[in-house]
């Protein structure tokens, strides 16, 4: 950084907050799509998923971000990936150490992090051209802007797919007892994607910017 | 140094990945032991939880070896092999030996004074390896209780095998036709199926599969029958 910026200036602040609303990885640029159907039938491993990309994101941005005068300009892409690759392995080996019971709920989901477009999307787009610090802004902001939507459609499939929420029954006996039934449509896959689609009609139309002309 | 020469690029490349490696194999071998451990603790668990017995985590070998009493290694015959460690035998690897090679764990437990008999079973659901753990009762032929797991069935649908109240459906059920004619008489051995669109709880053969995850609880029924069929010889001897 060549200017005297702060660290928390407002340029720098609103690298954690575009991705939130109006740049949102999933709802606005529509990456990391598979993930987000993927895992989230429960709230509970849409938590951990999002903790483990948090991690996987950052890391490999800064990674990134670091090297960015060094990596060939040819394989760059391959190196992304091995950066990348290193890292989720990391996780994985660290959940199965200390959160066994959770890497087992998450079983291939934290491999898969590897494709998740958002991690190279964000390195090849943004830690290849700034510095360590944006990059980890970027990173953190990008996975928080993941998470929130991860975590709302799993709110929303699993309360209405089984009746809970992180596990706890939130719909009392007394509704099925008068024939209420949990619709099992909402723990299909298809479902993720209808219910992120009305996010995004949601966001869309109370943010304005978001609408092509 | 010219940065797009091809020196440099392999230089790079070959720096990063020896990097990566160390570092990864690094934290893979520290981190094993205490993997593995988790592991061999979640089997016992599993095992305990068939006889409804729960393990507090730091204190899973002791409970296990207070109600263990035996572990057995049967051959194809029913006969005992006394050469093997039947809780390292790891079916996976088992499963695909030619069958008189094969041996067949099996877990003689004690709680109140009564005996009970742990089958372990293995098989290939819809996307990966399940397995699980079967206790029978005194009689060889009620269960007492069952526990599922996964390795990465359909979320929601086949996944839901490792819950409890899919094992616990299994309780009370038995495994032969008519308790008198013993194990190994034909057709006598029925097993317990689990049974797509739902069964009368008065069928003692049969479970409710889980509407979504046909093809997970079909290979559930096809992993009890093919495995508990090994032990009916030790069962009819015994």
């Amino acid at each position: 950084m060549s200017d005297k910026e702060g660290l928390f200036s407002k340029k720098n602040l609103q690298l954690l907050k575009d991705p939130l609303d109006d740049n949102n990885p999933i709802s606005v640029q529509v990456l990391g799509i598979c993930s987000a159907l993927a895992i989230t039938v429960k709230l509970e491993p849409a938590i951990v998923m999002s903790i483990s990309v948090l991690f996987v994101l950052v890391a490999s941005n800064v990674l990134v971000s670091l090297l960015r005068n060094l990596i060939p300009n040819r394989i760059r892409i391959i190196v992304q990936l091995v950066i990348v690759a290193a890292m989720v392995i990391l996780v994985d080996q660290v959940l199965k150490a200390y959160a066994y019971d959770v890497s087992k709920q998450l079983s291939v989901f934290v491999g898969l992090i590897i494709t998740n477009c958002i991690v190279m999307g964000r390195l090849e787009a943004f830690a290849l051209g700034n510095g360590p610090w944006k990059a980890f802004l970027d990173g953190v902001g990008n996975s928080i802007g993941y998470a929130v939507i991860l975590i709302l459609v799993s709110l929303f499939r699993e309360i209405l797919g089984s009746g809970k929420i992180y596990g706890i029954q939130i719909i009392p006996q007394s509704f099925y007892d008068f024939g209420y039934v949990n619709n099992g449509l909402m723990l299909l896959s298809p479902m993720a994607l209808i219910v992120v689609g009305l996010i995004i009609w949601a966001q869309r139309a109370r943010n304005k910017k978001l609408i092509e002309k | 140094m010219d940065r797009n020469s091809n020196i440099y690029t392999f230089i790079f490349a070959i720096v990063l990945v020896v990097v990566v490696a160390a570092m990864l194999a690094f934290t893979a071998t520290t981190l094993k032991p205490i993997q593995e451990n988790n592991v061999r603790n979640e089997k016992m668990q599993n095992i305990l939880t068939t006889l409804s017995i729960t393990a507090e985590k730091n204190a899973v070998d002791a409970t296990f070896n207070t109600y263990i009493k035996q572990q057995l290694a049967l051959k194809a015959d029913g006969s005992v092999d006394e050469t093997v460690n039947a809780f390292n035998i790891d079916l996976k690897k088992e499963i695909k030996k030619p069958i008189d090679q094969q041996r067949f764990p099996l877990y003689i437990a004690e709680k109140d004074g009564k005996t009970f008999y742990i089958v372990p079973l293995f098989g290939t659901g819809l996307w990966d390896v399940i397995w699980g753990y079967i206790a029978l009762e005194a009689d060889k032929n009620t269960i007492m209780g069952a526990v599922f797991d996964h390795k990465g069935e359909t979320p929601g649908l086949g996944a839901e095998i490792n819950q409890k109240w899919f094992g616990d459906m299994f309780i009370g059920k038995k495994i032969l036709k008519d308790e008198n004619l013993g194990f190994t008489a034909e057709g006598n051995f029925v097993s317990v199926t689990v049974v797509k669109g739902g069964t009368p709880d008065e069928n003692l053969h049969g479970v409710d599969a889980i509407s979504g995850g046909t093809i997970t609880c079909d290979a559930v029924t096809k992993m009890i029958n093919e495995r508990m069929s090994n032990y009916l010889p030790y069962f009819q001897n015994n």
